[in-house]
């Protein structure tokens, strides 16, 4: 086999880790380049009004987002009040009981694939679930659409929390006599307490930028919020519905909305990433 | 890790004494590990309910059109006639391309970040290139329709238009939004998942393995080329049909920038729409029992071809997980 000449495969080396290195940049560049946008454009469209007031009709200043703020913040904590005891039991189950059973392997494979469903396909079964049965587009059903995508996440993120967990603190709490569930919540939790709450705050920070799974269960609305059972106005429709619109105002406080977004979940996320590295040693 | 599972032989069984003294201890822990299992079992109930629920409410639909559904370009809510090809037309080309242009793009950064990069570099760079991921996707949708298609329209596609516009794919008028600037938004944020798993193949890769190869002489990208990647292909095909999932099921990004028409156009440069676009668009508005029925279809449709291609994936990235956990 006659050898090929090595200059020749110096430079398809050097032809490809150029590339791969400017691979590196370019996506480095887009995300630099998205948030400056979201920085520069939004940033002017925050003032007092912004979190203060009811939106108003193009046209009209003075206009705010502050009835989506709220209702945002609410139905992050309703969605984050059902999904998160239901993925801690989940997660414990997973960690304690399942290290090789079929259920187990089942419910981790399970979880995986829920995560990578789309979120509008979720929306779409909260519609079915919930809107349909009450007749008119509620809270509740961007609730439990807004949990079934948490579920997953916090399960998951729960079950590794608590593996790190070392055996030998199970063991001194058996040996005391402790039951299997005292262990668990007692003893187990304490020990992966910040792991829980960082996995729970990502599923979080996860969940408020969803706009999809909202589009057509909580629907939005202009006024302040009221109830679960009627549309219940959040930040992500409003940025989605003003950003549609052929109003440039409107236009303009949807970048106030998404700059809010952005660098809420942006920050949420790096801090619990900081906290995790630290956590996994 | 398998630090807690092994204990779960330490039930009540194994304190005989504790059980016999204690009845009702022995009664919670069991309380306990049936309460927790129900909700483990929720995961899977949820996505076999989602496709059941899916099913019965586009039944009427699927009765009224039968499969020719699949393939009728016709959706006219006047008339009640409703199709999905051109809907399935404009995901599947908007996922290709973005899979074109993010597939190597990510083999390229997954390359760059374990065999090139000095450690500290890699670091940073890999948790910014990660952080892509966090960016919602109706910011995507924002810098798409204000900030990208206008630069599309402006520069990028009269470029192509000029140089290559005897090609099908790109006649039409160069409006900056359409299947084209889709594809490369839907790229930029399946990037950070396809290049983090194949950042975690090429690093499982044996180092044994790679400095045999270096060893023999090999350049960097010959080993990556001809070792690492033919050893990793079950986890960079797993990396893929992950990035596939993904690509097919984005919603608000993809509804700002593709345009919204109802037809099927071989040109990059046209406008279309994708499943998940017209649900975006249309669901909140429709009333007629037909009409919400169509669009469950559609619905259902995606769903089938996520789900199959979500299960997949997992499949094969576990079979690398599992294969490598005892590696040499």
């Amino acid at each position: 086999m006659k050898p090929r000449p090595p200059l020749g495969r110096k430079i398809v080396n050097w032809v490809v880790s150029a590339g791969a290195a400017l691979s590196a940049i370019v996506g480095i560049a887009f995300l630099v380049w998205i948030t400056w946008e979201v920085l520069y454009r939004g940033i002017t469209a925050l003032n007092l009004d912004f979190f203060l007031h009811l939106p108003t009709p193009p046209g009209v200043p003075g206009g705010g987002m502050a009835n989506a703020i709220v209702g945002t913040l609410i139905l992050t904590a309703a969605a984050t009040a059902l999904s998160v005891p239901l993925g801690l039991m989940a997660g414990i189950f997973l960690a304690e009981f399942a290290e090789d059973s079929h259920l187990g392997d089942l419910s981790r494979f399970s979880a995986n694939v829920l995560m990578g469903m789309p979120s509008i396909i979720v929306g779409v079964f909260a519609y079915t679930l919930v809107v349909l049965p009450m007749g008119n587009f509620c809270g509740y059903a961007g609730v439990v659409a807004l949990a079934i995508i948490m579920l997953p996440v916090v399960t998951r993120t729960t079950e590794d929390m608590l593996r790190l967990v070392p055996n030998t603190l199970r063991e001194a709490a058996l040996a005391l006599g402790a039951p299997r569930w005292r262990v668990t919540l007692a003893v187990v939790f304490r020990a992966a307490k910040s792991g829980l709450i960082t996995g729970i705050l990502l599923a979080v920070a996860r969940v408020s930028g969803e706009t999809a799974p909202l589009l057509f269960t909580a629907l939005n609305s202009p006024y302040w919020f009221h109830s679960l059972a009627e549309p219940t106005p959040n930040l992500t429709v409003t940025i989605f519905n003003y950003a549609m619109s052929p109003y440039p105002d409107w236009q303009q406080k949807a970048w106030g909305g998404s700059f809010l977004i952005t660098f809420g979940v942006l920050w949420v996320t790096i801090v619990t990433r900081v906290m995790l590295r630290e956590r996994k040693g | 890790m398998k630090q807690g599972g092994q204990l779960h032989k330490a039930a009540p069984e194994a304190f005989p004494a504790a059980s016999r003294a204690f009845p009702l201890m022995a009664m919670g822990d069991r309380l306990f590990r049936w309460l927790t299992a129900v909700a483990a079992l929720l995961v899977p109930a949820v996505i076999l309910a989602m496709g059941v629920d899916l099913f019965i409410s586009s039944y009427p639909a699927l009765a009224k059109f039968g499969p020719g559904f699949l393939i009728s370009q016709e959706w006219n809510p006047v008339t009640q006639e409703f199709g999905a090809a051109s809907s399935i037309f404009g995901t599947l080309m908007s996922t290709l391309i973005a899979m074109l242009i993010a597939l190597p793009l990510s083999l390229a950064i997954a390359l760059f970040l374990v065999e090139l990069a000095p450690p500290r570099v890699s670091q940073v760079v890999g948790t910014m290139i990660e952080l892509l991921a966090a960016i919602p996707s109706i910011i995507y949708g924002m810098w798409g329709l204000f900030v990208f298609a206008p630069i599309m329209a402006t520069y990028v596609q009269p470029f192509l238009s000029k140089y290559l516009g005897f090609l099908p794919l790109f006649t039409g008028p160069p409006l900056g939004i359409g299947m084209l600037t889709a594809g490369i938004i839907l790229a930029i944020m399946i990037l950070p998942f396809m290049s983090a798993i194949a950042r975690d193949v090429f690093a499982l890769v044996p180092n044994v393995v790679k400095e045999s190869a270096f060893g023999l002489g090999a350049t960097t990208w010959e080993v990556t080329y001809k070792v690492t990647i033919p050893y990793g292909l079950v986890g960079l095909l797993g990396a893929m049909f992950l990035g596939l999932g993904r690509a097919l099921g984005e919603t608000m990004a993809v509804t700002f920038v593709i345009g919204n028409a109802r037809r099927i156009s071989l040109s990059l440069f046209a406008p279309g729409n994708t499943i998940a676009s017209t649900l975006a668009n249309e669901f909140s508005e429709a009333i007629e029992p037909l009409y919400v029925s169509s669009l469950v279809a559609l619905g259902l449709v995606l769903y089938l071809i996520t789900f199959m291609v979500q299960v997949i994936s997992q499949w094969l990235l576990r079979r690398m997980y599992r294969a490598w956990s005892v590696g040499l």
